[in-house]
């Protein structure tokens, strides 16, 4: 069993083993999984993929993991919606949300990475996992290590929404709280992930980790009938979704499930904290690390580490970016929620709004199936709309008085 | 009064252990250059064909070069340079902003 070569940098080409490292000793580029795709193609098929429940582990011989999957039986395979009411309004053809806003079980896409996370912590014999986060990888590490008996040193930046922390605090890990901003916090990981002996999901695991992502793009494709979409947009944080989505395409390809490619991919980022955007833009390769500003605080990183790699897929592509302000953002959370019934998570607002420019500016053509990748859920991060939503309107429990309120509402909807 | 380079653990070993060196002023990228001759290999692995590798970050008084003028920066007599490999995106930039 395994399909991993090994690792390999991707700035030099440099070979490793298959280890918890994850930085170049010679030129401090990020490693990644190198796969046997000609052994990959031989035993993978659309037909032993669709014989499989529906989990991220339909995909396991993409995935870097060695032995059979432990946990994680219900992660992956959220819903693929066609949202007509949406598409109408934006006057576009066809238009997909790919909605991890549902996943199990912390509601975001943080889930499909951790799951592959956890499963290569344990073939590495670790007993602690950790982790630097935004919010939801703190909410996917500190629920799936419990359930999967590790111990869980969690690392956050203290200002987070009240609610996202509490949805750490409910499993019970070890949650330290930083005074500093999320790339702080990281750094302040990477010296202690140098020196304890733990499962850094994103960091010494992080080549393993970041895998997991792909599985949101292989259901894409899987849930369009075995084809890519014309545009994806997604949002970026890091950028490393987004390049996971692109390989995700590509491998399906190279394994030969899919025939071509036939892709633009979007970034989203929100204003406050655009430096891939911003790059992209400028058609440059150079990402200039910001000091974030936004509501949008899960994509609040403003020194990405995939962040040139994000430009060189829009590049590949034929793609763009697009960022947001934060009323453009709240606007567009509402927009979903009131078209598509789906309440999603600031990041998704960002994606939403973004695609909104792009679709207006042309780059995404309205004679087009474009997929919008929504990675959270709205409950999580509920401040966000304090203020911005319309008003209940409260009344005594007494008929006459219910009926006055409907009249109300009657005349204001004339 | 030199120009001090802190030298970051991994690249040590090419340093006789010495975690700070001292250079001579002018544009960063001739500071890497004069300690490749000083320290065969290093300049190697800071840099590639003129420009510093893309996952190495130097900063010039705690700030980046990034956001002065990358490999053109000019140093003085008695300012600081950082080596500090960039690692899973975090560094020490929004510190020094």
């Amino acid at each position: 069993m395994g399909y991993i070569k090994g690792l390999k940098c991707r700035e030099c080409d440099r070979e490793y083993p298959v280890d918890p490292i994850y930085v170049c000793e010679f030129c401090f580029g990020p490693l990644e999984v190198v796969y046997d795709y000609e052994k990959i193609r031989q035993s993978l098929t659309r037909d032993k993929i669709q014989s499989r429940p529906h989990n991220l582990w339909r995909y396991r011989e993409l995935l870097p993991i060695d032995g059979e999957p432990f946990d994680a039986f219900h992660t992956g395979f959220t819903p693929l919606i066609k949202a007509d009411n949406l598409a109408k309004l934006l006057g576009i053809r066809e238009l997909y949300i790919k909605d991890d806003s549902v996943s199990h079980p912390t509601l975001s896409f943080k889930d499909r990475v951790v799951a592959v996370a956890l499963a290569k912590a344990r073939e590495f014999n670790f007993d602690t996992v950790a982790c630097a986060s935004t919010g939801n990888l703190a909410h996917a590490v500190s629920a799936q290590g419990a359930k999967a008996g590790f111990k869980r040193f969690i690392f956050i930046p203290a200002s987070l929404e009240y609610s996202k922390i509490i949805a750490s605090l409910a499993y019970e890990p070890n949650l330290i709280a930083v005074d500093g901003n999320y790339d702080e916090v990281n750094r302040l990981c990477s010296e202690v992930a140098n020196k304890y002996h733990w499962a850094f999901v994103n960091i010494n695991i992080r080549p393993f980790y970041a895998e997991g992502s792909k599985t949101h793009g292989f259901e894409i494709v899987e849930q369009l009938g075995w084809r890519t979409p014309d545009n994806v947009v997604v949002p970026c944080a890091s950028g490393s979704l987004i390049t996971k989505v692109w390989k995700s395409f590509k491998e399906m390809k190279e394994i030969g499930l899919i025939e071509k490619v036939n892709t633009k991919v979007f970034a989203a980022q929100a204003t406050g904290c655009s430096p891939i955007v911003a790059a992209i833009k400028q058609g440059i390769d150079v990402i200039k690390p910001v000091k974030p500003n936004t509501i949008a605080k899960s994509l609040a990183i403003g020194n990405p580490a995939d962040g040139f790699y994000a430009t060189q897929v829009i590049k590949e592509s034929k793609g763009f970016g697009e960022d947001v302000s934060d009323q453009e953002i709240i606007d567009a959370i509402k927009l979903l929620a009131k078209t598509e019934g789906i309440f999603t998570e600031t990041a998704g607002g960002v994606t939403l709004a973004s695609a909104i420019k792009l679709i207006k500016a042309g780059y995404i053509k309205k004679d087009s199936l474009t997929v919008l990748c929504i990675t959270g859920n709205g409950l999580k991060t509920q401040e966000a709309l304090h203020g911005h939503t319309v008003k209940p309107y409260y009344i005594k429990p007494n008929l006459s008085f219910f009926e006055e309120t409907l009249k109300e509402i009657n005349k204001a909807a004339s | 009064m030199a120009v001090k380079v802190k030298i970051p653990i991994p690249l040590q070993r090419l340093t006789q252990g010495k975690d700070e060196v001292d250079g001579a002023p002018g544009k960063v990228i001739e500071l890497i250059n004069t300690l490749e001759k000083q320290y065969p290999g290093l300049g190697e692995r800071i840099s590639e064909a003129g420009k510093i590798r893309r996952f190495v970050n130097v900063y010039v008084n705690e700030e980046d070069i990034r956001f002065l003028k990358n490999e053109d920066t000019e140093i003085k007599d008695g300012d600081e340079v950082s080596i500090i490999p960039a690692i899973a995106g975090g560094t020490k930039t929004v510190n020094s902003r």
